[in-house]
């Protein structure tokens, strides 16, 4: 499981498009093994590199650009990691080095891959951080739900996190294990369904 | 008072068992694919851990599947695809799981064969690592798209942990006009209110309408609930789900197919929407986001995002129909459906697809293919010049290996329109079957009506 998630502070990249799909940050070309490794290089390829099969960058591109350099947050507008499920965009995220994801809003699937991976998905809405500067320097702390923007003026941001969240990302916590530690409850759910739907537990 | 919604989450929260606000959801049947499917399998089996209950996951080949017609077993459609195929092979008979193999006589999209062996059904609750899981909720089917490590967690525990979203219905009243279709209505609703318009919400869609549409055509408004980024949609089961399911494999009994599921009178949802069908024409994306999309009759927006134009090569103002294209596909989760296929005949039936156009069906199941196949349909297809393909995912997405062109515009029956979804540089313009087919035919961007009268009709 993920390490624990409490303070980071970092240097952030800025991409600001909304609806940043998965699809773009690791095409599905870049998917080449049944594996969670090997990812990073791959990520948002489509538009780092000047050519789809090659590495050549895009210079322009601000993942690219010297004032990113090192970057482990990621700032982006509204809806993104929408599109496809495939978590290879959280696992390609985290193997470049990015440890928090900025945004107005998240795809719903995404941000449930992201506090799986020890990623932490933070939502600003109304705040208009694609307005960042790129490489700006940022620090967040998770338990206190705060994010400090240290640019000219400093900022700071509260932010929302819903407590499960917060706390398998705070305890860098196992989820099938913590499920596996109810078991008794499911099993009494499975139980009780069976004698109400037995003919799902017997079907074809 | 309770919604469907409702309905359906209170019967599968295991109790007692909720953490910081997440509930625990049994999972009655889990869906996996080669694509995302295979790792969630052997990062379960490198855990030294097994599925609860196998008998009630599936493994199905579709993703990377090759659709060239009489392929091998283990053929894929991309380079090194091939390990997907085999490695999930030999992971889901390890675990046990019902395995629906390439050569299988029910193999297809994950999301075309669910309902047509009833997989998925009324009441029960379904999750699979791909997004367009939603698309069974058509069948009143608690269904979403998940994660890999969530597909572990499913297959583990048989339960999934997830907070109760928001709920939605939108209610469609009237009658949609001829030749204006679930994928017309679901692109209309994006359109208008944006492609984070859903916003996580379960949508409950409803009203005079959607009892007109039949079940495929359900299943194509519901499969589009996730570009709208909707956690789900969902369609309170009626006589023509039974009468869809009865006789199906996996199907429930009739007596609880015939048990009433919807929606009490007094339920209060957190956001309610009307939309009028007679409102609603033939719709086309432009842009590189679902949401990017106009009426088949319309202009491209003169305010429309620039990167999205440039990808697009579009100029703002310009009417969308009349833009040549040199792709058309048809097939996918979304239209690939035996309606959808009859829908493209009855415009092919007796025409040619224009010069310079690629065109390519890809049936979305192996049922699909072989009814169309019996009424003929193939060869309508062949005769108009389109390849007819074995069933899979196909062109819906780029996998890396054989595909139109860059630059190439490519009218599409799938259901995203994202940068490189269907190649690098491709540009994929969304819309219906009749439409993508009705284009082929005129090598631009057109209307079934707008094409000349056949010969033999003359
Ligand atoms: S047809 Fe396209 S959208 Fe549907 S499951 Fe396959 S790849 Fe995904």
């Amino acid at each position: 499981m993920a390490e624990p998630f409490r303070v980071h502070r970092g240097r952030a990249v800025v991409l600001p498009v909304n609806h940043v799909d998965t699809d773009q940050i690791i095409p599905s070309r870049e998917m080449k093994r049944v594996s969670r490794e090997g990812l990073g290089e791959g990520l948002f390829a489509g538009w780092r590199y000047r050519e789809a099969s090659g590495r050549e960058p895009v210079p322009e591109f601000p993942l690219n650009r010297p004032e990113a350099e090192g970057a482990t947050i990621l700032v982006s507008g509204e809806n993104f990691g929408c599109g496809s499920s495939r978590e290879h965009a959280v696992w390609a995220l985290a193997q470049y080095g990015f440890r928090v994801i900025i945004a107005e809003s998240f795809g719903a699937i995404f941000r449930g891959n992201c506090i799986r991976n020890g990623i932490l998905p933070l939502s600003l809405p109304g705040k208009d951080c694609t307005q960042w500067r790129n490489g700006v320097e940022i620090s967040v702390d998770l338990e206190a739900q705060k994010l400090i923007l240290h640019d000219q003026t400093v900022r700071q941001y509260d932010f929302d996190i819903d407590p499960y969240a917060k706390k398998l990302l705070l305890e860098g916590l196992e989820p099938i294990a913590m499920t596996l530690s109810q078991s008794e409850s499911i099993e009494e759910f499975i139980e009780r369904d069976k004698k109400m739907r037995p003919w799902l537990y017997s079907a074809a | 008072m309770r919604t469907l919604f409702d309905k359906l989450w209170d019967a599968h929260r295991v109790e007692g068992a909720a953490i910081g606000g997440h509930d625990l959801i049994a999972i009655d049947r889990l869906l996996l694919h080669e694509r995302t499917g295979g790792v969630a399998l052997k990062s379960l089996a490198e855990k030294g851990l097994r599925p609860l209950d196998p008998k009630r996951a599936f493994a199905v080949m579709d993703h990377i599947v090759s659709f060239r017609e009489g392929r091998d077993r283990d053929e894929a459609r991309s380079p090194g695809g091939g390990a997907f195929i085999t490695e999930t092979r030999a992971m889901a008979t390890e675990a046990g799981l019902n395995l629906i193999d390439t050569d299988h006589p029910s193999q297809g999209i994950v999301h075309v064969i669910a309902p047509e062996l009833a997989i998925a059904a009324p009441g029960l609750t379904l999750v699979c690592p791909d997004s367009h899981t939603c698309s069974l909720g058509a069948l009143g089917a608690l269904a979403w798209g998940i994660g890999s490590s969530e597909a572990e967690h499913a297959l583990a525990t048989g339960c999934v942990r997830v907070k109760k979203p928001k709920q939605m219905r939108i209610r469609i009243e009237g009658r949609l006009p001829p030749g204006v279709t679930a994928k017309d209505l679901a692109l209309h609703i994006i359109a208008n209110y944006g492609a984070n318009g859903g916003n996580g919400c379960a949508i409950e869609y409803s009203g005079e309408a959607v009892a007109d549409l039949d079940i495929e055509a359900r299943l194509t408004l519901c499969n589009l609930a996730v570009e709208f980024a909707a956690f789900t949609a969902v369609i309170a089961p009626d006589e023509k789900t039974r009468a869809f399911l009865e006789g199906k494999p996996f199907a429930p009994p009739s007596n609880v197919l015939r048990q009433r599921l919807e929606t009490d009178e007094q339920a209060v949802f957190d956001r309610e929407i009307l939309i009028e069908a007679t409102t609603v024409s033939p719709q086309i994306s432009w842009g590189t986001s679902p949401e990017e999309t106009i009426s088949l009759s319309g202009r491209v927006p003169t305010d429309g995002r620039e990167k999205a134009l440039r990808y697009m090569g579009l100029a703002p103002g310009m009417p969308i129909e009349g833009v040549p294209i040199g792709g058309a596909f048809i097939g996918s989760c979304t239209n690939g459906r035996l309606s959808d296929l009859v829908s493209a005949a009855k415009v092919l039936r007796g025409r040619k697809v224009a010069e310079g156009v690629r065109a390519v069906c890809v049936p979305g199941s192996q049922g699909v293919k072989r009814e169309a196949e019996r009424q003929g349909l193939d060869v309508i297809f062949k005769d108009a010049g389109f390849e007819w393909g074995a069933p899979g995912c196909a062109m819906c997405f780029y996998a890396g290996g054989e595909t139109f062109a860059p630059g190439t515009r490519v009218v599409s029956s799938t259901n995203r329109n994202f940068e490189g979804r269907q190649g690098p540089g491709v540009r994929t313009h969304l819309t219906n079957p009749a439409v993508v087919a009705a284009s082929a035919v005129a090598g631009r961007i057109a209307s079934p009506s707008s094409l000349p009268v056949r010969e033999e009709a003359a």
